[in-house]
């Protein structure tokens, strides 16, 4: 049986391209009004899936995102960069899902699938910043996971080894299969898409899969399985009187080291 | 940022209407639609994917080569032990290409080519310029393989045209001491080895562009005794077979990041393409064309550049308390230098688009060869110009290494000198001012604009119609002058020394009067070519005016 991976990705707005209209009056996005890309790091990780499959031979890629069929922009781009497989996770009842009902739905997703021996995301989303599906869809099928991994060190039958990238330095770790990586925005950039994959799957059209598709229960999806509630949205901007300007001279730097070792910041 | 998406005028000429036919002809009627899986079946199906190809190669020009341009120029090639060695940031520019299939982009599908049209490829080579004109040469040289691709045997096509789709590098080895703009005088030696059974090069090549890439097309004497053009046979050389070494490489001007070598062929083992005694009267004035229309892609590309430096600077640098866009005496050299790119662009694709046509009709091939020098030489000076002005606009600054347009400047004065000087494009122009040929095309422009102005139906992009009307009167009366200056100019035969002190003049009123009608053209289907269309109408009758002037009383 050949090697199997997926990679899960996100179609979100383009934060660097944000024009006037881009909130609405209530503080909330105006998606309408954004242009959508690849989550960054998901393109990341599909590299580095990419990267596993030019060393394993017969290796497939499998790529699964979920949204509106709109989304399916992604999954092209994807198989147009060597990608063999893909397909948009699209039904009004997956609408409104919190992290916990997009796991669930990943995870039901990838179990339909069969044995997958590697599964690959970014770290987070650009929109939400919550770097937490990942780790809880490993959760769910009951997979190891490592997490913050900025490098592909080695990959067989039997395992992987990556360099995770951490606040205090680097860690080289091997696991056994299967296992769910994260991927920072540190790995390497993902490779371009190929004109010839282009133009034949031009007309292709991307597959979509609803609800009833992958076995799920239907309280566990959507707005009805996502236990998350926004009370409020606040935009922060830190004012000025919440700054202090420290001079660069030795005793004004010894007394912020001493503030901040008794607020046990240092 | 994407070079195709952020400059409209591309996908403009993309859609030209006669890409129809362009499309039609390289796609020989679309008889491969069904039987490869990228094949299009319809010229719109066409247009679709050549509009998906260079969203991809804008992208990679905008986010890759761009970027790495500076490193690049700063880095250049490195000689070691026989061998160049890119800077890194071109390596990377190749392999990028590489990987992504948009390399050998012309060739059949058979070899794994993309089989785009010329006009779709100077596209491509127009936006690998704006990014880094050195790298586009580079890139631009796998225009070695059409030459292989329509002289070649069979054997020898396959054998190559896959590898090139693969990213096998290529060079023009032309020049050679005492043999530059004179290509009949060149020396290097060609001798058949019967007990090999191959060609071998003995002697030196010199200004070698790309000089230690993989695959040379070597012009080389295989009749021994000959000392002219017919003595010249076309040689395929693989640089895996050995029997060459780089002896130098130039340390040049500006296109630093282009390796210029000069090369020591030994007994060196290489192939004939095509015919012998044909390599320099037919194979190489075929490429030299297709070169000389790709120098005119790499000009704009420049001019591009230069009017996106000059026009960013002068929105953001202030004095007087206004940006300095805001003065007349920089807006003037603003639009002057985006009226120049527009000109030259639209040129370019109206030549490439006849260079396409050729194919398959014998007055296209007439055309196509009346236009190559006009876009060769209009668009370098253009060039040039455009550098010089993106300095001026940038005063002060503009004189300092931190701004690109110094690399502009620099990377610009080759454009003029390579692939046949200007002087020698005005020489290759002669034929058809002497003939009428390009009267004769600029009748069918003026008829074309009459038609469209006279059937309301003809402007579709909202123009003034009074304005458009007031260029068309001009550009007549400008055309009338050129005839007058012809016969002023040719009063004592068009092999006097007062002809040829002409020629030049000639040459450059009736590439104004040209790009003049070809904005006005463009003008009808999108406006805003109208501003940079009356500029050329004001050159043209400004500038034969003063030439009649001139040589009349002078």
């Amino acid at each position: 049986m050949s090697f199997r991976i997926v990679v899960l990705a996100k179609q979100v707005p383009d934060t660097h391209n944000v024009g006037a209209d881009a909130m609405n009056a209530d503080g909330t996005v105006n998606r309408s009004a954004l242009p959508v890309v690849f989550n960054p790091e998901d393109l990341k990780a599909l590299e580095m899936a990419l990267q596993v499959k030019d060393r394993m031979p017969g290796a497939t890629v499998t790529v699964i995102t979920m949204g509106p069929p709109r989304a399916g922009e992604i999954i092209k781009d994807a198989l147009n960069r060597g990608a063999d497989d893909g397909f948009v996770l699209s039904d009004a009842r997956f609408a409104g899902a919190d992290t916990l009902a997009t796991s669930y739905a990943l995870s039901q997703a990838i179990r339909q699938m069969g044995r997958v021996d590697l599964i690959f995301g970014g770290r987070q989303a650009i929109d939400g910043d919550t770097a937490q599906v990942g780790p809880q869809v490993a959760e769910k099928l009951d997979m190891p996971q490592i997490t913050y991994a900025e490098e592909l060190l080695d990959v067989d039958a039997g395992g992987i080894s990556v360099r995770r990238r951490l606040e205090r330095g680097i860690e080289c770790v091997k696991a056994k299969l299967p296992v769910l990586v994260t991927v920072t925005s540190a790995a390497a950039d993902c490779r371009y898409p190929n004109a010839h994959r282009m133009l034949r799957r031009a007309k292709d059209e991307v597959r979509m899969v609803n609800a009833d598709g992958i076995g799920a229960d239907m309280d566990r999806l959507g707005l009805k399985g996502s236990p998350t509630k926004v009370k409020q949205i606040v935009n922060v901007v830190l004012s000025h009187k919440e700054s202090v300007v420290i001079e660069p001279t030795e005793a004004a730097l010894g007394e912020l080291s001493a503030t901040l070792i008794k607020a046990h910041i240092l | 940022m994407n070079f195709y998406s952020d400059n409209e005028s591309l996908s403009f000429y993309l859609r030209h209407p006669e890409m129809e036919k362009v499309v039609a002809v390289k796609e020989k009627d679309f008889s491969e639609a069904g039987r490869h899986p990228e094949a299009p079946a319809s010229a719109e199906e066409a247009v679709k994917q050549y509009d998906l190809i260079m969203n991809l190669l804008g992208e990679i020009a905008g986010d890759v080569i761009a970027p790495n341009a500076e490193a690049v120029d700063h880095e250049g090639p490195t000689l070691e032990g026989g061998r160049v060695r890119y800077a890194p940031g071109t390596r990377r520019n190749l392999d990028v290409l590489i990987q992504s299939g948009l390399y050998g982009v012309s060739l059949d599908r058979r070899y794994n080519g993309l089989n785009l049209p010329r006009a779709v490829v100077v596209m491509m080579a127009e936006m690998i310029a704006r990014a880094d004109v050195g790298f586009a040469t580079i890139w631009g040289l796998t225009d070695c393989a059409d030459t292989i691709q329509e002289f070649g045997s069979d054997a020898l096509k396959d054998k190559y045209l896959p590898r090139i789709c693969q990213g096998a590098t290529c060079s023009m080895d032309l020049t050679e001491p005492d043999a530059g703009s004179d290509l009949q005088s060149v020396r290097l030696k060609a001798t058949y080895d019967e007990a090999a059974g191959c060609w071998r090069l003995n002697g030196v090549k010199r200004f070698i562009t790309n000089g230690d890439a993989d695959l040379h097309l070597v012009l080389a004497r295989s009749e021994e005794g000959s000392n002219d053009g017919r003595g010249l046979s076309y040689f395929v050389f693989d640089r895996a077979d050995g029997g060459m070494v780089v002896r130098r490489i130039e340390n040049k001007m500006g296109i630093k990041g282009s390796p210029t070598a000069e090369l020591q062929f030994t007994n060196a083992p290489c192939q004939i393409v095509g015919e012998r005694r044909l390599g320099l009267i037919k194979y190489v004035m075929s490429l030299m064309n297709g070169a000389r229309l790709g120098v005119g892609a790499q000009s704009i590309g420049l001019c591009e550049a230069a009017c996106r430096e000059a026009e960013a600077y002068a929105a953001a640098r202030e004095q007087f308390g206004h940006p300095i866009n805001q003065f007349v005496a920089v807006r003037d050299i603003l639009d002057r230098m985006r009226a120049r790119t527009d000109g030259a662009r639209s040129l370019l694709y109206e030549t490439a688009r006849y260079v396409d046509l050729a194919a398959s009709s014998r007055p296209a091939s007439r055309v196509a060869d009346i236009l190559t020098p006009l876009v060769k030489l209009n668009a370098s000076e253009f060039a040039n110009r455009n550098a010089y002005d993106c300095i001026q606009v940038h005063g002060g600054s503009g004189f300092m290494k931190e701004y690109a347009c110094e690399r502009l400047y620099r990377d610009a004065r080759i454009l003029s000198i390579y692939e046949g000087t200007s002087q020698l494009q005005v020489v290759a122009a002669m034929k058809g001012i002497a003939s009428g040929a390009y009267l004769k095309q600029i009748e069918s422009y003026e008829a074309r604009v009459a038609e469209a102005l006279a059937a309301d139906f003809g402007i579709v992009s909202g123009a003034p119609v009074s304005e458009l009307k007031h260029c068309l009167d001009v550009l007549r009366k400008a055309t009338a002058a050129y005839g007058r200056f012809y016969e002023t100019a040719a009063v004592e035969g068009t092999s006097s020394e007062r002809f040829e002190h002409s020629t030049r003049a000639l040459t450059d009123v009736l590439g104004n009067i040209i790009m003049g009608y070809l904005l006005l053209l463009d003008s009808l289907r999108d406006a805003r070519f109208l501003k940079s269309c009356k500029y050329f109408v004001k050159e043209s009758i400004g500038q034969v005016s003063r030439h009649i002037a001139a040589l009349e009383n002078c």
